[in-house]
């Protein structure tokens, strides 16, 4: 990573929190709706036991949702690439579950999995599944004229084309997706446990019945973290990807 | 001409409406190289592709050996980016899932052996289209279509792109339909040129070439070339006016 590019959101980040404490020191601002950094910090390391295993579980939720909505996604994207049938019925229900709210979807997710992780994570998959299927759709399309031809006179079979040309074709698209997904798998995990209960959301969800804004902002900092996390594991394994092959360029 | 490799009969293609063939009637012998030339649009590289099968033809037939050994060089080198150049020229062989042979011969005949690790844009352009030439020859096809090959190539590299495919051509005697619009480069490359009219929708000019089995760019001061070049431009001025 160049120096540059994580040398300004630090920055900002710095400024706000240094501003946030001393608004807070001065009592400009309402300290307990808006807690001083300082005190979101005390909180972190006061429950830090109890942030921690709410971390665990929402990494765990999000993890496996992310994997989950790749997996179908990817199976999905390539079963519409390759048959148009399976294009035509399978796309307006993706379509529909990105533009039904995942809140919305939730409590029958709980009816279906019941209370804890299986609808966690089904709500997290179902927020992901869309930009993974939409992204790798674009690039398994999108290939090159010249290149699909010469498949075509090699006799190349269908799968022969998807493994060799479609999928390297398609690779940064498929990339794009899995970043926004990554972002996306957070809220879809929050959301169900607002729902389904455990981790971070059920934590935020009953230190807003408390009025504790302190445990909030900490529980809102581990979710921005974690969210950066697995956006930072993807990019790094595209940088591994493409230092290994120069894939999804034309 | 040489035992008949392919035979196009009574050829017609319709696009969006517009005819570019009409009843076109041709014969390719084996070991021939052919140039093809005309105005653009006059259906050049749709010939091409339509031998190719990569286009269907309106009507007529197109005679070919069943299990002919046919390649394909686009105007374009489209090198695969994310495979080496050892693996782009092995392609073909995967494709047809059988175990790559005649890489190191192909890579050897077009001066890429020490590359064969790099990947397409760490190379020039003119090194992507000798790649691009070694992969269609690994297969040893009988025929060789070139749609345009050097057309994007600075004249130094085309000149000695040019003197490798005619010694290839020598050395692996197959068939050559080579698309250009040079008229230069036809009369230099091939043993027949054909220059195709767009209003006739057929071959207005079917012109032997014998400047001799071994030829160099001094050829191009021959008589004998510049009277080939000069009949060439005549029938492409009939055409204009």
């Amino acid at each position: 990573m160049k120096a540059t590019s994580w040398h300004a959101p630090l920055i900002t980040f710095l400024v706000l929190t240094l501003t946030f404490e001393t608004l807070a020191y001065f009592q400009i601002l309402n300290v307990s709706l808006f807690p001083p950094p300082s005190q979101v910090l005390s909180v972190l390391w006061t429950l830090r036991m109890d942030f921690l295993s709410a971390f665990l579980e929402t990494s765990s939720s999000v993890i496996s949702g992310f994997l989950i909505s790749v997996f179908i996604g990817l199976m999905i994207a390539v079963g519409c690439s390759l048959n148009a049938f399976l294009r035509q019925s399978i796309l307006p229900f993706a379509i529909f579950f990105q533009t039904v709210p995942i809140i919305a979807i939730a409590p029958l997710l709980v009816i279906y999995f019941g209370f804890g992780a299986p609808t966690v994570v089904a709500a997290s998959a179902i927020v992901c599944v869309f930009p993974v299927i939409a992204n790798a759709l674009v690039g398994l399309d999108n290939i090159d004229q010249y290149h699909a031809e010469l498949f075509r006179i090699s006799k190349s079979s269908r799968w022969q084309t998807l493994i060799r040309l479609r999928l390297p074709s398609a690779y940064l698209s498929i990339y794009t997706g899995l970043r926004v997904a990554a972002g996306l798998a957070v809220i879809g995990a929050v959301a169900g446990e607002f729902v389904a209960g455990g981790g971070l959301g059920a934590l935020i969800d009953s230190a807003r019945t408390q009025q504790r804004i302190d445990i909030v902002f900490a529980a809102l900092l581990l979710l921005s973290l974690l969210g950066l996390l697995l956006i930072f594991l993807i990019q790094t394994l595209h940088r591994v990807f493409q230092k290994w092959r120069p894939l999804g360029v034309r | 001409m040489t035992q008949t490799l392919i035979e196009i009969k009574n050829l017609q293609k319709v696009f969006a409406s517009e005819s570019i063939f009409r009843n076109l009637s041709l014969k390719f012998g084996k070991q021939d190289f052919v140039s093809i030339l005309g105005a653009s649009g006059c259906g050049k590289s749709t010939l091409l592709r339509l031998i190719a099968g990569l286009e269907e033809k309106t009507a007529g037939e197109i005679l070919k050996p069943k299990d002919l050994r046919l390649s394909f060089v686009f105007q374009d080198p489209c090198l695969l980016p994310w495979l080496t150049l050892e693996e782009n020229i092995a392609l073909p062989w995967r494709l047809q899932n059988k175990k790559p042979a005649e890489v190191s011969e192909v890579l050897e005949l077009v001066n890429l052996t020490k590359y064969k690790a790099f990947f397409p844009h760490q190379l020039s352009g003119g090194m992507k289209m000798r790649a691009s030439l070694a992969r269609a020859l690994v297969t040893k096809p009988e025929i060789l279509l070139m749609d345009e090959p050097f057309a994007a190539l600075d004249e130094m590299t085309r000149f000695r792109l040019q003197d490798e495919l005619r010694k290839i051509w020598l050395e692996r005697k197959m068939t050559i339909l080579f698309v250009t619009h040079s008229i230069s480069e036809s009369v230099y490359l091939s043993n027949r040129v054909l220059f195709l009219d767009k209003i006739l929708g057929s071959i207005s000019c079917d012109l032997k070439i014998d400047l001799g089995v071994s030829r160099d760019q001094r050829v191009k001061l021959d008589s004998k070339y510049n009277n080939y070049v000069t009949q060439l431009s005549s029938s492409f001025r009939q055409e204009m006016f």
